[in-house]
């Protein structure tokens, strides 16, 4: 018999590293007076998100074995927490996604999530590139960056505006640079632009902000109407062409939360997805009451292997998903 | 029918594509934040050996193709097929001459060549990395000159013609990298 592979995959520098990058990220949130929380990895609820699987594991309980789920991400319990304190907050956690295992995924990655409580999502993004630059300095000198609006990336990557063209107009653009694409649909052509196309494009050795995406990929983020069209106030930053983080102007009205969730769970059907519960408790705290605020998710397994030139987060990961 | 999800992507693994055989030779998961994701792969046709890209919805189903890769020892030809034996089974296929393509200009009788069947069918034949074969035609060698400056023309017993260098004399045996085509060394008789 083969003797199984035990050993970490990372190098003991990138264990140091790895560490200093934790201090370093909690020595920032404390210079500015943000509280650090944890919420639970389990949770009783799936995400609606259609496009986020969960992880299900089964506890027993009276009636049976009851089905609970690790957390994709701490955004429900943490928005809990904010609409009871109204105190920017930020947590550092492991989240769990089902199905997402590649050169830059792992199913268990380290997330850094804040919220900034009466913040533009643009002073938040801000804030985000100050973060990854602190943290990327003493390994890479970055040059200045850049912002994008989601159009203009697309005008200039991809020479196509995304806002008002055809679904056809995409998937012809895809067949022309050799993308095959699958049967998929508006947004999903899209993606796969910015995956295949624009992202090996974008400019190296600078953080790129992309801000104001189509509203139909909001997500939890607050629209926008302008003058032709609403976008969502919504904002990723890039670095290499590898997306860093994700953040949103929360959305605080409880009525078009559950609009929007009503959407997903409808694409879900249409997908015959199976069908998640629409969390009550995260509703309640909705309703009684979020305050404006502007919120962030950061990859920090990217951070990580970015700043040490590792071309995916597997080199930065003590056992991944093969070693474990 | 058997099929793979795309979770069940990796290199090596056969599939079918537009009725033809075909195997992973890269798979990259891709997942824009809060955007669907893809698994992009770059695929092998068996059959015309031509690489191609494509991407599949994560999740989606693809259907397996019933290739094997074996081992099998080259036995005889009789000018129009090729005949391969397991060594286990002694069980016999024979390649016609797309399947056995390059390999036929290294192929010696009782070689143990790595072979790709599809439906029973003999799809690729790869020859050992390394292969023993008898000069059948060159120059006359250059006694004394060891010196490897220098190279000439060498017809192989198997009809291939390779680089060697001078010294090198018609019935001597050498040992030949098929992955290059280059001469590695001279074998002792």
């Amino acid at each position: 018999m083969v003797n199984p592979t035990w050993e970490p995959r990372t190098s003991l520098h990138v264990l140091e590293v790895r560490a200093l990058f934790l201090t370093l990220i909690r020595q920032f949130f404390i210079a500015r007076d943000i509280l650090e929380v944890e919420t639970p990895a389990l949770g009783s609820h799936a995400s609606i998100d259609a496009n986020v699987s969960c992880i299900s594991c089964l506890y027993p309980a009276v009636a049976g074995l009851t089905k609970y789920y690790l957390q994709p991400s701490p955004e429900y319990a943490m928005k809990r927490l904010l609409a009871h304190e109204s105190r920017s907050i930020y947590q550092l956690c492991k989240v769990f996604r089902e199905g997402e295992w590649g050169r830059w995924h792992n199913p268990e990655f380290t997330m850094l999530e804040w919220y900034r409580v009466e913040w533009d999502y643009q002073a938040l993004a801000a804030e985000t590139e100050q973060l990854i630059k602190d943290l990327l300095q003493p390994y890479r000198q970055l040059d200045a960056s850049e912002v994008y609006t989601y159009q203009s990336l697309f005008q200039t990557y991809a020479d196509i505006n995304p806002l008002s063209t055809s679904t056809q107009a995409l998937k012809k653009l895809l067949q022309a640079h050799d993308i095959n694409p699958p049967e998929t649909d508006y947004d999903g052509f899209l993606q796969l632009l910015q995956t295949h196309l624009i992202e090996p494009k974008l400019p190296r050795n600078k953080l790129i902000r992309v801000i104001d995406y189509p509203e139909s990929q909001a997500a939890l983020a607050r629209t926008r109407k302008t003058a032709k069209t609403r976008v969502a106030e919504r904002f990723e930053i890039f670095l290499d062409g590898v997306e860093l983080a994700n953040g949103y102007q929360e959305l605080t009205d409880v009525v078009e939360q559950r609009a929007r969730f009503q959407r997903e769970l409808d694409g879900r059907s249409a997908q015959s997805n199976p069908l998640p519960v629409i969390d009550e408790r995260f509703m309640a705290a909705m309703a009684s009451g979020l305050p404006e605020c502007a919120g962030v998710a950061v990859g920090v397994d990217r951070v990580l292997a970015l700043a040490l030139g590792h071309t995916g987060i597997h080199e930065v990961i003590t056992f991944p998903f093969d070693r474990i | 029918m058997a099929t793979y999800t795309t979770n069940e992507f990796r290199s090596g693994l056969k599939i079918m594509i537009d009725a033809d055989p075909c195997s992973i030779v890269e798979n990259e998961f891709v997942k824009p934040g809060k955007g669907q994701a893809f698994n992009r792969v770059k695929i092998r046709n068996l059959k015309t050996g031509r690489m191609l890209e494509k991407t599949y919805k994560s999740g989606e189903s693809v259907e397996a193709a019933d290739v094997t890769d074996i081992d099998m020892q080259y036995v005889y030809t009789d000018g129009e097929f090729w005949y391969f034996m397991d060594p286990n089974s002694f069980e016999q296929i024979s390649a016609d001459k797309d399947a056995i393509a390059d390999a036929l200009k290294w192929l010696k009788e009782q070689d143990l060549c790595a072979v790709t069947i599809w439906n029973g069918a003999i799809l690729n034949v790869t020859p050992p990395n390394f292969v023993e074969l008898k000069v059948a035609e060159t120059d006359p060698g250059l006694r004394g000159d060891t010196s490897g400056g220098g190279n000439k023309p060498a017809t192989l017993e198997t009809g291939a013609v390779v680089k060697v260098p001078l010294f090198i004399d018609q019935g001597e045996i050498l040992k030949i990298d098929t992955r290059t085509g280059d001469y590695v060394s001279r074998v002792k008789g």
